[in-house]
């Protein structure tokens, strides 16, 4: 059985080539007829440029295009994979000849196999809306320009300026899908980005440093104003940051930095954690893990965002599903390797587009309902515990006092753990960033240690 | 010209083909001319291909340009659920063109070494500049290894990967064997190996072998209705004469030790409070609090915390910090960096005082200084930036154990997963997965998974005192800059910071 790709509307030549796709079909008839049962063939290609100005002036340019091809064989109960950026017949044939040969020496796992063809992405679905069909056209003066101008929104606007830094980049990533079971899909996009970061001297010796970025999908959905301006002001707002006392706090995480508390979540949830005993959300399923303000979805399908997809690195269709609802644990992701070995269903073999249910305040109304607390606006380093959900980070924010961001706080941490973490969600924003694919606003948790002084 | 057959792949030789010539071997470097001849037959270019192509590089007028040839066979093999049942090969090839004109900077890299492609990378790198041709590029002379630090006898290609997996066993039997609790394990080991040639345009060629190979294991225990998990690993730049029965043990034995650790552990008490760095991984300290701060593109920018502070008094005059690329066989050695500079033994801190900073040639230019060999890429598709190379303290004159008598009230730590630093602002974070609270001059309860915050020269200015106990830690460490990994390593003697932030309950 064959299933018809998306056609793409665009006119951009740096897809997936025809004479790629034909070495790609090539070389998954090479492997079966050379002692695989079965294959997949990945191919992708990509591009990407980017101008960086320092001080008004062009620090670094660059620009390349690349492409490769991974092969997964599945040789006599074996599985191994093979991946090359070299593109070249006559070398392939050896290329795989070996991985064949290789793979053999494995010890078996029964658990490796394609997925069930029914559970593929069939097509039919409307155009995504993920490649901008005028990348190629964009003048590269142009592109150099958007930089500059991200540049000069600060540039001699504060005499304590070290230095602006700013940038422009932009690229296209392409990949096609060919497995031996009869999947065939490709996916494209484009992405564009400005951003800026200023350097400014505190009274002491510390310089610190700020920044702001704007991303998108197509050049005209593109902000282009307003970043070398917002970086400034965060970075003035820094002046002065120093670290406070130690204490329970109530937590205020900004957008740009409250996806960090759901990615352990999300690890948590992968069957490969799962299986091997390393997840602190194992056997949890239908059990209240955050309190009912934590609501998660997987949102495929949205056209025009970033992550949307219609089947994941598998072939297998994604589809809406709740990942917390009112902070009952729904689902796991399983992919069809741990759905063999665990003996359960599949479902996705990751998320595509995550979506917070957001709340009704944006950050300042949230932090106005706050008497003590603190706003954290970076984490600096820290980890997690896999096994057990403890996590601790570093952070630098401001001190909220009776509804107002007052002391610029640095140099503290934020410890605990995540199950007690999401159970003490008070708040949730209405201000996610739409220019990624995990779409978290504004938190707010009650009662979080903090350690400084 | 003809494209190569590069049919090695890593792990396994044609079965009953002979093996010749053997591309994953090293050329052959001991006739001085050949090694660098050998390399370029190898890419398919001539001398004269590489001055096209440098002229093209330079013909808007910069003012130095280099090229990056690289081909990397990577490997993999991995055992889960006690069986090794998955490998992975990859083949990386790419050369990469930089221009330089005054500080600036133009790249480019193409995947298909052809000669109108590199000309194609060239022309986009030089737009950089905007004026003419200002000099023309000088005949290469080859710059030879002086000392190899990671001498191969055997290459990785000369294993078949059936040849490794007895190693991944013995790891993860050795690992159940020793402790009950064992729930899981997951094993790996990977071996790299590029052939790296370069040139430029002030007439400096030369070639480069150089091995990677790294053993690790995840370990998942569970006592009482508790699991908890940790690892071990070892990283080497060798030949396949890493992978001894040895190596396996070491790694097997930590890997349970570190677990097991974890039941007894509690988060401390959270705050400021004296820290002991133990020997060894806790140079994880000095890279985030200075290696960063001194690479000399933040400074030169003057976005570092250090930026006045070079030939300045900055910590006690008993300390002396050093980057070092002449470490045999570890990690962070360089014998030539990515801009032709022999690897060198640096120091950063000589007596308490900045000796120097981490150079490019953009910022050794900069400073008038020589280069210090820290010019490093992740792989072709990066332009070399500073990097530290193998970063650790020497030693002083304490014993470790009246290190720790001193601290009435603290911690001790001495595994750490990650670490982070703004250099600007000068905050630097590791992360402790395992050590001990100290009261009263004794390490009692074990502690785990909490942060620690510092400022870099408070920090640097707080060590007050320094074991003679000096460790290298050989993890798989890889160092994250400019959206470019390269593979590091550090030191330390055991040491007391007298005051640093600890994460953990109030």
């Amino acid at each position: 059985m064959k299933f018809e790709p998306n056609k793409f509307h665009s006119t951009n030549e740096i897809m997936i080539s025809n004479e790629n796709k034909n070495l790609a079909r090539w070389a998954m008839d090479f492997a079966l007829k050379n002692g695989c049962q079965a294959v997949k063939v990945n191919l992708y290609a990509g591009s990407n440029s980017s101008f960086e100005m320092r001080d008004a002036k062009m620090d670094r340019l660059q620009q390349a295009s690349e492409n490769g091809m991974t092969i997964a064989l599945y040789v006599d109960g074996r599985y191994g994979t093979y991946s090359t950026n070299r593109l070249d017949k006559t070398e392939l044939q050896s290329f795989i000849k070996n991985g064949i040969a290789s793979t053999r020496y494995l010890a078996k796992d029964e658990a490796q196999t394609l997925p069930d063809p029914s559970r593929y992405y069939k097509g039919g679905k409307p155009d995504l809306k993920l490649l901008d069909p005028n990348f190629s056209k964009i003048n590269p003066d142009h592109k150099v320009q958007m930089a500059k101008n991200a540049g000069e929104e600060a540039m001699g606007k504060d005499a304590r300026i070290i230095s602006v830094e700013s940038s422009y980049s932009d690229g296209e990533n392409f990949g096609y899908k060919l497995f031996s079971n009869g999947f065939e899909g490709e996916t494209g996009n484009s992405w564009f980005s400005i951003s800026a970061s200023v350097s400014m001297k505190g009274e002491d010796d510390a310089r610190p440093s700020s920044y702001w970025y704007e991303s998108a999908l197509m050049l005209d959905d593109l902000v282009k104003e307003g970043i070398g301006q917002k970086a400034l002001e965060r970075t003035i707002k820094k002046l002065g940051q120093k670290k406070i006392k130690s204490g329970k706090y109530t937590m205020v995480v900004d957008p740009l930095n409250s996806s960090r508390l759901v990615s352990p979540m999300i690890s948590a949830l992968y069957g490969s954690q799962l299986q091997q005993k390393n997840s602190f959300l194992l056997d949890k399923i239908g059990q209240q893990i955050g309190n009912e303000k934590f609501t998660l979805r997987d949102e495929p399908h949205l056209i025009g965002a970033m992550g949307a997809r219609y089947f994941d690195n598998e072939g297998v269709a994604t589809q809406p599903r709740t990942i917390f609802d009112k902070g009952v644990l729904k689902t796991y992701f399983i992919d069809t390797y741990i759905a063999n070995k665990m003996g359960i269903e599949p479902t996705i073999a990751d998320p595509s587009i995550l979506i917070l249910q957001p709340g009704n305040k944006d950050l300042q109304g949230l932090i106005a309902d706050v008497n003590n607390g603190i706003l954290v606006t970076g984490f600096n380093g820290g980890n997690s515990n896999s096994s057990t959900g403890d996590f601790s980070f570093g952070i630098e924010g401001f001190l909220i006092e009776n509804g107002q961001t007052t002391q610029p706080i640095n140099e503290m941490n934020v410890t605990g753990n995540f199950l007690s973490l999401w159970s003490s969600l008070a708040e949730v924003g209405n201000d996610p960033r739409l220019n990624s694919s995990w779409r978290i606003p504004s938190l707010v948790f009650d009662g979080v240690d903090f350690s400084g002084i | 010209m003809d494209r190569r057959n590069f049919i090695r792949t890593g792990s396994l030789a044609l079965a009953g083909s002979v093996v010749a010539p053997t591309f994953a071997s090293p050329f052959d470097g001991t006739n001085e001319k050949t090694a660098v001849s050998e390399a370029m037959k190898h890419f398919g270019v001539t001398e004269n291909d590489l001055q096209k192509v440098i002229a093209a590089a330079l013909e808007k007028g910069g003012d130095y340009a280099d090229l990056f040839f690289e081909h990397t066979f990577s490997n993999y093999v991995g055992l889960r659920d006690r069986e090794v049942n998955r490998c992975n090969s990859n083949i990386d090839f790419g050369m990469g063109v930089r221009v330089i004109s005054g500080d600036q900077t133009g790249y480019a890299y193409v995947e298909e070494i052809t000669l109108n492609e590199m000309l194609r990378a060239a022309r986009t790198a030089a737009r950089i500049a905007s004026g003419t041709l200002k000099a023309n590029p000088v005949a290469l002379t080859e710059k030879s290894i002086k000392t190899n630090f990671y001498t191969v006898s055997t290459p990785w290609d000369n294993l078949l990967l059936k040849d490794k997996m007895p190693y991944l066993q013995r790891l993860n039997d050795r690992i159940f064997d020793a402790d009950k609790r064992v729930q899981k394990v997951s094993a790996s080991l990977t071996d790299d190996t590029s052939h790296i040639l370069f040139c430029n345009s002030e007439g400096v060629t030369f070639y480069d072998y150089r091995p990677m190979a790294t053993l690790s294991a995840v370990c998942i225990m569970e006592e009482n209705g508790k699991i908890e998990n940790n690892y071990a690993s070892r990283a080497y730049r060798k030949g396949a004469d890493f992978l001894t029965n040895d190596l396996v043990d070491i790694v097997a034995r930590e890997a349970v030790e570190n677990t097991a650790k974890l039941f007894q552990a509690v988060k401390p008490k959270g705050g400021e409070m004296p820290v002991v760095m133990g020997a060894g991984g806790s140079g994880i300290l000095l890279h985030e609090a200075i290696g960063h701060a001194f690479e000399a593109d933040f400074n030169r920018k003057n976005i570092s915390i250090f930026s006045d502070q070079l030939h300045k008094k900055i910590c006690n005059e008993n300390i002396s910090v050093v980057d070092d690329g002449t470490v045999p066989f570890n990690r962070g050695s360089v014998n030539i960096d990515d801009e032709g500079n022999y690897g060198q033994k640096t120091y950063i801190v000589k007596n308490g005082i900045l000796n120097s900073y981490l150079h490019d040639r953009i910022s050794a230019k900069h400073y008038g200084v020589t280069p210090t060999g820290n010019g490093r890429r992740e792989s072709f598709r990066n332009v070399p930036i500073p990097r530290m190379r193998v970063t650790y303290m020497e030693s002083g004159n304490m014993n470790e154990a009246d290190i720790i008598a001193s601290v009435k009230k603290g911690i001790y730590v001495n595994q750490f997963t990650n670490g982070q630093v703004q250099i600007g602002a000068g905050d630097f974070t590791f992360f402790v997965k395992s050590g001990y609270l100290i009261e009263d001059g004794k390490l009692t309860q074990p502690i785990k998974d909490i942060n620690i915050i510092g400022n870099g020269p408070k920090a640097l200015a707080d060590i007050t005192m320094v074991g003679n106990n000096l460790e290298l830690d050989n993890g798989t460490w890889t160092c994250g800059k400019d959206g470019q990994g390269c593979p590091v390593s550090q030191g330390m003697p055991s040491a007391l910071v007298s005051k640093l932030t600890v994460g953990g309950e109030s």
